[in-house]
Formats: structure tokens, sequence, C-alpha cells
């Protein structure tokens, strides 16, 4: 069968280092760092006491009051970043066959504040169960695909994607192909995460995951740099809307860029380090070449995984020299991850939509907080350190990996007919 | 008004998000204040909270209006 051609037509962001696309994309243009001292719960006797919050957000500019409490955060986030997406598009869903628009929303950990809220509650009484009848509703990852497809009315296929950070990447593969298969017209895609609380922040903590750089939160996530020290928790959501290229074209939609492939592979290896050659996350990126037909002289800018761990940033980029060769050296690379922390399951969302716009401006956003080279990374990549830089993007690719092993690529092309 | 009527009614406009001249006596939760199963579920729980009453469930589902719920927890608080 001839598959179907798949565009972008819809963008919508809300991150730490700002609310929608335009503030997001700008403040990546711009080097800005989205880490500050955590405001959301006393950190005092925390390891880690900074992270990439999102600022300056109202739940019920998106939905009313009563709706605004029975969702999770990273369900208002969801709901936040898909409206702009929507608009964006110019979907107007009453003309449209909604039995054939799906939405695919990824999420590594997903309501945990609920969780949290609620264990802790039983944990303080007598033993009685007085669990909130939305507990589970709210916590569990689906619900966000499932309310928004309430809100807007969306009959398609309807699930979550779960592969820790990860999980929104694997929700584009998703909707890529089931569009590509021309089981569905339409699909909102992407994913949101809200893990900074007691819970999220501990958690990562005791694993020595999260940077300790408390006297220096915004230098603090610094992919490549010899002196990282872990990541940086973010929040936030992206959301993509994907598109069967013909249905676009129909309804006179605008075309950011075309989702040309998608790769899916495992390590094998350890449940948190990543493999030491980069095992996986050279296959995957082989993958997604090999699913858009495409080798390794066709990709200008990888927006890597890079989230500031002393072995990830090593593995990653050994992969990219070991599959590029002497390509490796003409591309440009960098970790979005230095402005806005590690979104963890909105990863591969937040980090799409910065490939696209990448794709669609011709500008490379920077892998900010350089400052000492790491002798254990090729000198000779351009990492785009510190600052922005021009050059005309064909093609970008996309890596996120999550916890488990699980390694995720997708390459957005600029739009030719 | 009673006390526990005027909390009972605090509670269902916050929970329900309704403004406050709706919550009358005879308004139904589920008919005429828009809650679901979870809703009214939700709303039993926050009365025994409030209230500090334990409220059986064969008792809960027979407490569908609003004036059901201050009738049944006049007679139960002490």
């Amino acid at each position: 069968m001839q598959l179907k051609r798949v565009v972008v037509t819809g963008l919508g962001a809300l991150t730490p280092l700002g609310n929608t696309v335009p503030e997001y994309w700008n403040g990546l243009i711009n080097g800005v760092s989205g880490a500050a001292m955590i405001t959301k719960f006393d950190t005092e006797k925390f390891k880690t006491k900074f992270a990439c919050e999102v600022k300056n957000f109202n739940p019920e500019d998106f939905m009313d009051k009563k709706e605004a409490r029975k969702v999770d955060p990273f369900v208002q986030y969801a709901i936040a970043a898909t409206h702009e997406a929507v608009v964006d598009s110019g979907a107007n869903f009453e003309e449209l066959n909604t039995d054939r628009i799906g939405v695919i929303w990824g999420a590594g950990i997903g309501g945990l504040k609920t969780f949290l809220d609620e264990i802790s509650s039983f944990a303080k009484g007598d033993g009685t169960p007085r669990y909130n009848p939305f507990f589970i509703p709210k916590m569990i990852i689906d619900i966000a695909a499932g309310h928004i497809s309430i809100k807007y009315g969306l009959r398609g296929p309807n699930f979550a994607t779960v592969s820790a950070c990860a999980s929104s990447n694997n929700a584009i593969i998703d909707a890529f192909n089931y569009i590509r298969l021309g089981k569905a017209d339409m699909f909102i895609t992407g994913g949101s995460e809200a893990i900074i609380n007691e819970a999220g922040i501990g958690g990562f903590n005791a694993m020595h995951a999260l940077s300790t750089r408390n006297d220096s939160p915004e230098t603090a996530s610094r992919p490549f740099d010899l002196d990282r020290d872990g990541f940086v928790a973010g929040e936030g959501a992206g959301a993509i809307i994907l598109e069967d290229l013909e249905h676009a074209k129909k309804r006179g939609a605008k075309i950011y860029a075309e989702i040309v492939g998608g790769g899916m592979s495992a390590d094998a290896n350890h449940i948190t380090a990543p493999h030491p050659e980069g095992l996986g996350a050279r296959n995957v990126m082989v993958a997604a070449l090999e699913d858009a037909g495409m080798t390794v002289n066709d990709i200008d800018y990888i927006n890597v995984h890079g989230t500031s761990t002393p072995l990830g940033d090593i593995s990653e980029t050994t992969a990219i020299v070991n599959l590029f060769g002497e390509n490796a050296y003409k591309l440009n690379i960098s970790s979005t991850k230095s402005m806005t922390g590690h979104l963890l399951g909105a990863a591969g969302a937040v980090e799409a939509i910065a490939s696209i716009m990448a794709v669609v401006n011709d500008i490379v956003p920077p892998t900010i907080n350089h400052f000492t080279d790491d002798p254990d990374i090729d000198p000779k990549l351009n990492l785009t350190f510190n600052k922005p830089q021009k050059r005309v993007i064909r093609a970008a690719l996309s890596n996120t990996f999550g916890f488990g092993g699980h390694n995720t690529s997708v390459i957005f092309k600029k739009f030719e007919e | 008004m009673s006390d526990i009527a005027s909390r009972v009614k605090a509670i269902i406009v916050e929970k329900l998000g309704v403004d406050e001249n709706e919550v009358t006596p005879e308004a139904s939760f589920t008919n005429d204040l828009g809650a679901d199963s979870l809703d009214t579920v939700e709303l039993i729980m926050e009365f025994e909270k409030e209230f500090n009453v334990a409220i059986p469930d064969e008792q809960a589902e027979q407490i569908a209006t609003v004036g059901q719920a201050i009738a049944y927890l006049e007679k139960n608080v002490k």
C-alpha cells in the first residue's frame, strides 16, 4: 500500500521558557535558562532546591475552576498546550470528520502530585480509606488523552504512550504511523509532565540523577560540559497537530514541516544507565533514517537527548560519531535541555517543536552553559555552544531516550510539494 | 437558615461550581446541579469531613437533594 504523507499543521507549548510557542522559541534562540529556585514546595530538606518550573500559569485561563480542581497539573498543562495547537492549526472540528481525528498523548509519570496528596492523606489517617473519588481518574496517565478528546469531541484512536522520558516521542511516532496507514486523518499528539513536587524531586535525588548546583541554578543544566552533574527537572507540555497531507491541503492548512521518519529501539542493558557505547542510540537513529528513506547526509541538525548527566551525554555523542562518520562534523547538534531542563515525558514533544521551528526558521538553538570541554566528547563535533547558529536546515532529527532503555528518534523535513 | 444548612450550601457551591441561588432545598445534585456520580461521592465525603460524621453507603445513596443532605446532617450531627 502507498503510505500517506504526514505534515505538522499546529503547535502548542507550555514550557519553563514561556507559555506559548513564540515565547518558547524566542527563549531558545536567545539562550535563556528556565531554571530558578523551586517555588512549588519547601525544599529546605532536599538536596536539589531548583528546577525549571512553568511560570505564571493559571489553569482557569483554559478551564473553569470546577474542572481545574478535578485534574492533575499534568492534565492542566496538556489542555493549555493543546488549546494553542488547535487554534494555531485553524481546524474547525465541527466541519471535519471527528471519528477520524485522534489523540495520542505521552507522559512518563502522570499524576504524581495527585498520588502524593492522596496517599499522604491516607497515611495521616486512622487507616480508614477516604480516597477522593477523583483520585484514580486524576492520576492515570491516559486521562490527558481522554480529557482532550472530550473537550473537542474527537472520536478517533485515543490512548497514552509511556516510555519514561521518551513517552511523547513515542506518541508522535504512533500518531505519524496511524496517519501514514490511513487509520486516521489527524492527531493531537505530544505530552506533558508535572513532577516538580516532593515526590518527584526527592525520588530523582535519591537516584543521584539531578544536578545539585544550588548556588547557580541557571548554569546547572550544562550538557557536554566537563563539570555537568546531572539533569535539571523541568515541567510543561508540548502539543503537535499531525495531519494527512491531503487532508491538510483540502482545508487549506498552514504547513510547518513534514514528519518523515520515526525510530524506536531498546538498550537491553540497564534500567537507568545508558549503553556505554550508545548502541541503542545508534540503532534508533539508523531506524529513523531508514524509515525516512534518508542517509546521514540528509540531516543538518540533531536535537539530542543530552540531559547533562555524566554518562548519557558521552554515549549519545559516541553514537552520533559512530553512525554519521565524517558527516557528524558537518551537522549542528544541540541540547535545548540546557535551557528548558528535562521535561521528562514532555521532552520529546517540546524538543520536536524546537526541531520543527529550527527547520522552519533555519536557526539552530544553542547548547548554553558551556564552560569547559570534556575530553571524552569529540571536540570536532559542532555542539552549538552558547550562541544560536544560522544555517539551512533541510531536516532535523530529534532524539529522546527513557529510563528502561527506551530510545526514540523522529525526523522533520522542510515541506516541499 | 441553620448553621448546618449554610455550611452544606457552601460546600456544594465550592465543589460543584454552581451559583448559591441555585442551591435550593429541592435541587437534585445530578438533575439540577450538574453533578455526575463521582461528584456526588465527593460531596458526601466533604460532608463527612466537615461535620465529622461517617455516612454509611446505604444512607448516602438516599441523599440526592440539597434538602435531604441538610436533613440527614441535622439529624445525625451531634
